[in-house]
C-alpha cells in the first residue's frame, strides 16, 4: 500500500496494457455536439420493479395513490435489491406487467405513474457534513436512495460498499469504452465537481486511501474538466486522474483494474478481494446527490444517438420515461429506424418496441438505420485463425469455448472458464467467419445456470422426499406403539375385572354379570322382555324394597318381640327375593329360546294353538294375581298362597310346554 | 538349488506382506453400501413420480444398479439417459416414452375455488409440496413441486391441473444460434 501511495505522489503513473482488445469505430462525436438537455415531462412513467441485478423491489403504493417527486414507491426486498422512487409527482394509475428493456422482450411488473405536471418534490433529508456520520449510516442512505450501478450491470451500490473487506483503492470508471455512448463523457464535462464530491464520499465510506479516476484518452474535454475540478477540490491529494490509451473493452471492471494497477482479479473472485472497489462516474454523482442533497436516484443521463435521429445528444432522462418520448426530442425519423438498441452496439441488445422505458442502467439508446446496423452476415465455418483468442480481454480460448458450446459439453466449458467471459463481443468482432461467438457463450451460460438450478431443486426434492419418508415411518411407529399400549391396558383391565368377580362371590352380582355377559355375547342384542318377565322384575324389585324396609325397621327396633318377628319376616323376604330372581333369570333365558323359535316358525297359528295361548295367558294372570296376594299376605297366609302360586306356575309351565310342542 | 529357495522365500514374504496390506485396506477402507446407487440417484431428477415403475427415484437407481434399463425416466428426458449412459459406460438408449425429448417443466395448480379440502392430494405428494388441512383449502408450493402429477388422480373433484412453468426474464436465457456449418464443405449445394 505504501508503494502505491508513493506512486500517486509522483505525477507519472505506470499504465499496464490490456490483454487483447479491439478498436471498433467510435461513433461518439455525433452525440457530443450539444450540452446535456432536459426533456419535457412525459405523461406517463413506466417504472419496472426490477431495474437492477438481484430481486425485484416490492411496491409500497396502491393504485390511486398520489405521490410526490422523490417519494419511495417500492422498497428493496432482500439483500440484493434496490428501492424505487417516484421520478415526478402524480398519481399511481396501475401496477401491471409492461414490456421492459430486456433481450427476451418479456413483460415484467411495473408501476405506472401518471404525472400531474407540477413536478413537486417531497421533503428531502440532506446531510450538511457527511464526515460527521459513520460510514454505515451513509451506506444505509445510499441504499435507501435506490442507487444501483449506472455503468450497465446495475449491481446495488450499497452492497458493493459494504463487503466488509479492507479497501485501499477506489477506482472511478470514466472509461466509457463502448462505441456511440457519451453519457459519462458529457457527465464528466458538465458535472466534474459533483463527480469529485461523490468520489470523496465513496472514499470516506470505504476508508480507501486513494482514488484513481480512469479515463480513456479519446475524451480530452472530459479529462480537462475533471483535472480542473480536482485541482479546486480539497481532496486533490487523495485522488488521481489516470489517462490511458483508448481500447475496447478497457471499461470492464476487471480490465480497468488490470490497466490501472497491473493486478488481475482471480477467476471467481471480486475486486474487493484485492482491496479495490470500482464505481462508475455516474454512480458517484448519484451518491453525491443522495448524501449532500438527499435526492434519491430518479433520473440518469442517457445518450440518444444513431443515424435515424436528427439531433443526437445526451439528455437528463427521468427513470421510466418511454423510449419514444426521448427519441421524439432527438428528432426521430421513424421511417429510417430499423433497429433500436438499448446500451452500446457491442454489449447492448435490440428491442422491438418503442414504448419501453428507460431504466437506471440505460446509458444509451441507438436508433440505427439499416445502413448503420446491417443484418449480420451468414456465419461461415471456423477457420481456426485464432484472432478471437488474441482479442479476448479475459485471456480465454474463444475457439475452444465455441466448439464445446456447440457440442453442449458443459463440463469442458466450465473447465475453460466460460464464466470469466465478460461477453464484450471482441471475439465476434474480429471473427472473419462472422460467427456469433458471444451468443454461443450467452446461451451456454444460460443452459449451465438452468442446469445448476435444476440440480439444486432436485437435491431439495430429494431431501424433502427423504424427510417425508422418515416422518411417515415415525408416524406409523408411533401409531403401532399406541395400539400396543392400548391392547395391553385393555388386557390388564379385563384380568383385574375377572379377579374382582371371583373375589366378590355375590349371587346377585354374579347374576348381573352373567346377564351382562350374555347380553354382550348374545346375537340379538336387544331381547324384548316378555310381559311375564316384566312382571317378575317388578315383583323382584318390590320384594327387595320390602326387604330393605324390614331391615331398616329391624335396625330401628328395640323391642325383643318385634325384633324376632321382623327377623323372621326379613329371612322370608330374602328367600322370596332369591326365588324371584331365579325365576326371572330362568324366565328370560326361556323367553330368549322361545323367541328364537318363534322367529324360525312364526306363521299360521291354528285355532287350537290360539286357545292354548289364551289359556296360558289366563294362567299367567292367575299366577300374577297370586303373587300380588302373596306380597300383601301375612305370614300365615303366605305358605298357602305360595303353594298356590307354585301350582299355578307349574300349570303355566305345562301349558307353555304344550304350546311349544305344538309349535 | 539354494538360490531357488531364496527366490521362492523372498516372493513368499512379499506375497504375505502385500496380502496383509490389502487385507487391512479392505477392512479399514470398506465402502458402506453401493456407491453406484448414490451416483445414479444423483443424476435422476428426484421428481419421485414413479413413471419408471418404481416407487421413487432411489428404488429406480437401485434397479438400474441391478441391471434395469436406463431409459425409463420421462421427467429427466434424454439428457438424463445420456448422463446415465455416461456414468455406467453404456450405449445411450432412446427414451422409453412418448412426448418431448426435452421435457416441459410443469407444476401442479389447484383451482382453489373448487377444492373441498379432502387432503387426498396432500397424502399423494411425495415431496410435501401441497399445504392445507382437512376441510381447508389446499394449495401447491410451486417452488417445491416436482411436476410428478401424482396428486392429479386422487383429487375427487378434479380441481388439480398441471400447468407449464412460465419463462420470466429471470429464467430466460439466450437461445443457441442456429447451427451453421462446422467446415466449409458443409455448405455444398446450398447455392442455387
Amino acid at each position: 500500500m505504501n508503494a502505491q501511495t508513493k506512486l500517486i505522489a509522483t505525477s507519472e503513473r505506470k499504465i499496464w496494457p490490456l490483454t487483447g482488445g479491439v478498436h471498433p469505430a467510435e461513433n461518439k462525436h455525433q452525440s457530443t455536439g450539444m450540452p446535456i438537455a432536459s426533456v419535457p415531462l412525459p405523461e406517463t412513467l413506466v417504472l419496472p420493479l426490477l431495474q437492477h441485478a438481484g430481486t425485484p423491489a416490492e411496491p409500497v403504493v396502491a393504485v390511486g395513490d398520489k405521490v410526490l417527486k422523490g417519494q419511495l414507491i417500492a422498497r428493496a426486498s432482500g439483500v440484493v435489491s434496490a428501492a424505487l422512487h417516484a421520478p415526478s409527482s402524480g398519481v399511481i394509475t396501475a401496477l401491471e406487467s409492461r414490456p421492459i428493456p430486456h433481450p427476451s422482450g418479456f413483460s415484467e411488473p411495473c408501476i405506472i405513474l401518471t404525472t400531474d405536471g407540477a413536478d413537486r418534490w417531497c421533503e428531502l433529508a440532506a446531510v450538511n457534513d457527511y464526515r460527521r456520520l459513520p460510514p454505515a449510516e451513509l451506506v444505509a442512505r445510499i441504499r435507501d436512495a435506490g442507487i444501483s450501478g449506472m455503468g450497465g450491470a446495475g449491481f446495488p451500490t450499497a452492497l458493493k460498499l459494504s463487503s466488509g473487506l479492507p479497501i485501499h483503492t477506489l477506482i472511478l470508471n470514466g472509461t466509457e469504452c463502448e462505441p456511440y455512448i457519451t453519457a459519462d463523457d458529457m457527465l464528466m464535462r458538465e458535472q466534474a465537481q459533483a463527480i469529485i464530491a461523490g468520489a470523496a464520499i465513496l472514499q470516506y465510506v470505504l476508508g480507501a486511501g486513494q482514488c484513481l479516476i480512469g479515463i480513456e484518452d479519446n475524451k480530452p474535454e472530459a479529462i480537462a474538466a475533471m483535472r480542473a475540478a480536482l485541482a479546486e477540490s480539497v481532496d486533490a491529494d487523495k485522488m488521481e486522474i489516470v489517462v490511458f490509451p483508448t481500447i475496447y473493452p478497457s471499461g470492464g471492471e476487471k480490465q480497468l483494474i488490470q490497466i490501472l494497477t497491473g493486478q488481475e482479479v482471480p477467476s471467481g473472485r471480486l475486486p474487493a478481494d484485492l482491496g479495490m472497489v470500482v464505481q462508475n462516474v455516474g454512480t458517484a454523482v448519484a451518491v453525491k446527490e443522495a448524501i449532500v442533497d438527499g435526492k434519491p436516484l430518479i433520473s440518469r443521463i442517457t445518450t440518444l444517438t444513431g443515424a435515424a435521429l436528427q439531433k443526437p445528444h445526451n439528455v437528463h432522462a427521468l427513470i421510466g420515461t418511454p423510449a419514444h418520448h426521448l427519441l421524439q426530442q432527438a428528432g426521430l425519423h421513424e421511417s429510417q429506424l430499423s433497429t433500436l438498441v438499448f446500451g452500446g452496439p457491442m454489449m447492448g441488445f435490440s428491442v422491438d418496441r418503442l414504448d419501453i422505458p428507460v431504466t437506471k442502467t440505460a446509458n444509451c439508446l441507438i436508433a440505427a438505420t439499416q445502413a448503420e446496423f446491417p443484418a449480420a452476415p451468414d456465419p461461415q465455418a471456423c477457420i481456426r485463425c485464432g484472432h478471437c483468442a488474441q482479442a479476448c480481454p479475459s485471456s480465454l480460448l474463444p475457439q475452444q469455448l465455441y466448439w464445446h458450446a456447440r457440442a453442449e459439453n458443459y463440463q469442458q466449458l466450465l473447465h475453460h472458464n466460460l464464466f470469466d467471459c465478460i461477453e464484450c463481443g471482441a471475439c465476434a468482432f474480429v471473427c472473419p467467419s462472422a460467427i456469433p461467438l458471444v451468443q454461443y457463450y450467452r446461451a451456454s451460460k444460460g443452459a449451465i445456470r438452468t442446469l445448476e438450478a435444476k440440480q439444486a431443486q432436485s437435491e431439495r426434492s430429494r431431501a424433502r422426499y427423504e424427510n417425508r419418508l422418515a416422518r411417515m415411518a415415525q408416524e406409523s411407529a408411533e401409531k403401532e406403539a399406541k395400539r400396543q399400549a392400548n391392547a395391553e391396558r385393555a388386557a390388564r383391565l379385563k384380568a383385574a375385572k375377572a379377579q374382582e368377580q371371583v373375589a366378590e362371590d355375590d349371587p346377585v352380582q354374579a347374576a348381573i354379570a352373567r346377564a351382562k355377559a350374555r347380553k354382550a355375547a348374545g346375537a340379538p342384542a336387544k331381547v324384548a322382555l316378555s310381559g311375564e318377565q316384566k312382571e317378575l322384575k317388578i315383583q323382584l324389585s318390590m320384594a327387595r324394597a320390602q326387604a330393605k324396609k324390614t331391615e331398616r325397621a329391624l335396625s330401628a327396633c328395640v323391642d325383643d318381640e318385634t325384633t324376632k318377628k321382623l327377623t323372621s319376616n326379613l329371612a322370608m323376604l330374602n328367600e322370596q327375593v332369591a326365588k324371584l330372581e331365579q325365576a326371572f333369570e330362568g324366565g328370560s333365558a326361556e323367553v330368549q329360546a322361545e323367541e328364537k323359535r318363534v322367529k324360525i316358525a312364526r306363521p299360521a297359528l291354528s285355532d287350537d294353538e290360539k286357545k292354548r295361548k289364551v289359556e296360558l295367558a289366563m294362567a299367567n294372570a292367575a299366577v300374577k294375581k297370586l303373587q300380588r296376594a302373596l306380597d300383601g299376605a301375612s305370614d300365615d297366609d303366605a305358605a298357602t298362597l305360595k303353594q298356590q302360586l307354585a301350582d299355578a306356575e307349574q300349570r303355566v309351565a305345562g301349558l307353555k310346554l304344550a304350546l311349544e310342542g305344538r309349535l | 538349488m539354494e538360490i531357488v529357495l531364496y527366490a521362492i522365500s523372498a516372493l513368499l514374504a512379499l506375497a504375505l506382506l502385500f496380502g496383509a496390506i490389502l487385507g487391512f485396506a479392505s477392512i479399514r477402507y470398506k465402502v458402506e453400501g453401493n456407491p453406484i446407487v448414490d451416483q445414479i440417484n444423483e443424476i435422476l431428477p428426484q421428481t419421485q413420480c414413479g413413471q419408471c415403475g418404481y416407487p421413487g427415484c432411489r428404488p429406480y437407481a437401485q434397479a438400474i444398479a441391478n441391471g434395469e434399463a436406463i431409459n425409463k425416466c420421462p421427467p429427466g428426458g434424454q439428457a438424463t439417459v445420456n448422463a446415465l449412459a455416461g456414468l455406467l459406460d453404456m450405449e445411450p438408449q432412446t427414451l422409453d416414452a412418448e412426448g418431448d425429448e426435452v421435457p416441459v417443466t410443469r407444476v401442479a395448480f389447484i383451482r382453489e375455488a373448487e377444492c373441498i379440502g379432502c387432503t387426498k392430494c396432500l397424502q399423494a405428494c411425495p415431496v410435501d409440496a401441497i399445504v392445507g388441512a382437512a376441510k381447508q383449502m389446499h394449495t401447491v408450493l410451486a417452488d417445491e413441486c416436482t411436476g410428478c402429477d401424482l396428486c392429479v388422480d386422487p383429487c375427487p373433484v378434479e380441481c388439480i391441473e398441471m400447468r407449464p412453468v412460465a419463462v420470466t426474464t429471470r429464467t430466460w436465457s439466450w437461445p443457441l444460434p442456429p447451427n451453421g456449418a462446422l467446415i466449409a464443405t458443409d455448405r455444398r449445394g446450398q447455392m442455387s
